[in-house]
């Protein structure tokens, strides 16, 4: 590693920690992409499965260029703008779909010291950088000139603010038991306490004391990025989303935006209420391969999710969001913090 | 020029520009958007003060959630540019007077001796949570006037609320918490009926 350093300041001079930042994001960046494109093989796999079929298998072995197939077709089909629509908004707004999904993974650690920045308030940074994507969902609704894109696009609107202010409380809730805003900090927290000491830490992670805060977190995640059982976006049989206008590669990029929020999600969560990088039990160590594990559980709960439930009403989305979550939220938002003043408080 | 001056006039270019189409452009979407870009350079320069809670919150508060809503009002108004020309000459000297007045008192603040923060005090020592300071001090010095705030933010929704209310629903709403706790007895009958023979 000093090596390198020295190679590249030896190349570069002065901006070699630019250069470096730089190499450090294509390193998260790329990996990132790859992930999203077989993140959409798996779920349609996984899918197949549970609904006894087989799945892509034509492509590749066991189906595995599909992906890269699919990528391809994207590419090089035609982008159609609307006639009389705002065309700058209208290419603008796919975008600033995918711009948040990827900035908001400048601050997830990895491990407690493989992390692009360590910022002190990394997730108000992660809640502010996500709460952005929503601009290309209804910029996108509005841009195409057309009634039923711009409902669909209000739509999705409304569902992504109502359900934010749910997450926005289950994450006060882990923050308040952390004591800090920083994702590190956060993580090693769940490595202290009894059950840590006694070797099983899994038992000492957030999800087991905010267990209610851990489903909130989970369905509102789930609606947040517009997934099933809440894809109303995505309903074409009856009801239309906003991006109906769209095509070819402005199509695939909302797509990859919400690939990508859903590993984000599932980052997220492992990070803040399954322990990260913790390994379960302490006889085995720590790293960042418990994350991905992590993560890839939580990815697969997705997944599970739209092979199981039939898909939500709207009234009832907007119900579940507003008038069930939420007062859940302030209550234990109050009881965390009765608990944490009594001596009954686990988290010192 | 060192990179925070060059930063600096790099948002502060950016966010003039923006300011200036927020009040001239013509589509009222287009200003909420340059509204929008405003606020986030803004979070920017707040960064490069290093006060990172503020950058943050603004990006959350006001591009995340009111900017949005923003949208959403202007997108479905039926704007029409004549109608709100017209009274433009009318209104300019009013207007004049009020800009000036607003130059004037930011001109006051800006000059006042206990605005001015010099730089060496501004260093913020390692180890040191913008967060937790705010938060320390809105709980303990300012905790009058923070809940003050608080009430009068209620008293405005509420008020939303009252005034947006039109009466009780005559519609058959579905009501789901009868729904969920439907028995297939409630709905269903079971009748015995006797084998027809012919």
């Amino acid at each position: 590693m000093d090596a390198l350093m020295s190679f590249g300041q030896g190349i570069f001079g002065g901006i070699w920690p630019a250069v470096w930042t730089l190499i450090k994001i294509v390193l998260i960046v790329a990996p990132l992409m790859l992930g999203v494109a077989y993140l959409t093989y798996f779920e349609r796999k996984v899918i197949g499965y549970m609904q006894v079929r087989i799945g892509p298998n034509r492509v590749g072995p066991w189906g595995l260029i599909q992906p890269i197939a699919d990528g391809l077709k994207l590419l090089l089909k035609e982008i159609v703008v609307p006639s009389r629509s705002s065309k700058a908004v209208f290419i603008i707004a796919p975008m600033l779909a995918i711009g948040p999904a990827l900035a908001a993974w400048a601050v997830v650690p990895f491990t407690d010291t493989l992390v692009l920045a360590n910022i002190d308030a990394s997730l108000l940074y992660i809640l502010a950088i996500t709460s952005m994507g929503v601009y290309g969902i209804i910029l996108s609704g509005w841009a195409s000139n057309s009634k039923y894109a711009f409902l669909g696009g209000m739509r999705s609107a409304a569902q992504m603010v109502s359900y934010e202010i749910a997450m926005g409380f289950a994450l006060i809730t882990v923050l308040m038991i952390a004591g800090s805003l920083n994702l590190v900090e956060i993580v090693n927290g769940q490595g202290r306490g009894q059950f840590a000491d006694m070797g099983l830490g899994f038992l000492s992670w957030n999800w087991l004391p905010l267990l209610p805060m851990f489903m909130v977190y989970l369905i509102s995640g789930t609606a947040e990025l517009n997934r099933a059982p809440f894809d109303l976006a995505e309903g074409e049989s009856e009801i239309v989303g906003f991006h109906v206008e769209y095509s070819g590669m402005a199509f695939a990029l909302f797509f990859l935006a919400e690939y990508a929020n859903m590993i984000l999600v599932a980052a997220l969560t492992s990070i803040l209420f399954l322990g990260g990088w913790l390994s379960p039990v302490g006889f085995l160590p720590d790293g960042i391969l418990w994350l991905f594990a992590k993560m890839s559980f939580v990815l697969l709960l997705f997944l599970w999710f739209r092979a199981t439930f039939p898909r939500y009403r709207y009234d009832l989305l907007m119900r579940l969001g507003w008038k069930v979550f939420l007062p859940l939220c302030f209550f234990w938002v109050i009881i965390v913090g009765v608990w944490m003043i009594t001596p009954l408080n686990i988290w010192n | 020029m060192d990179f925070p001056t060059f930063v600096f006039f790099f948002l502060a270019a950016i966010l003039i520009f923006a300011a200036l189409r927020v009040i001239t452009s013509r589509n009222p979407v287009y200003a909420a958007l340059h509204l929008m870009l405003a606020f986030f350079t803004t979070g920017g320069i707040w960064a490069l003060l290093q006060a990172e809670f503020l950058a943050i919150a603004i990006i959350l508060v006001y591009v995340g959630a009111v900017m949005v809503l923003f949208l959403f009002v202007v997108m479905m108004l039926d704007i029409n540019m004549d109608r709100i020309r017209e009274g433009f000459w009318n209104y300019l000297p009013l207007g004049a007077v009020l800009g000036l007045l607003m130059v004037m008192e930011m001109g006051l603040v800006l000059g006042a001796k206990y605005f001015q923060v010099p730089i060496a005090e501004a260093v913020v020592p390692a180890g040191v949570s913008n967060t937790k300071e705010i938060g320390a001090l809105l709980v303990t010095e300012y905790v009058y006037t923070f809940e003050l705030a608080a009430i009068i933010l209620l008293v405005g929704m509420i008020a939303a609320v009252v005034l947006t209310y039109r009466g009780k629903k005559t519609s058959k709403i579905a009501n789901p918490n009868q729904q969920v706790f439907v028995k297939a007895k409630d709905r269903m009958r079971i009748v015995q009926m006797p084998v027809e023979k012919d």
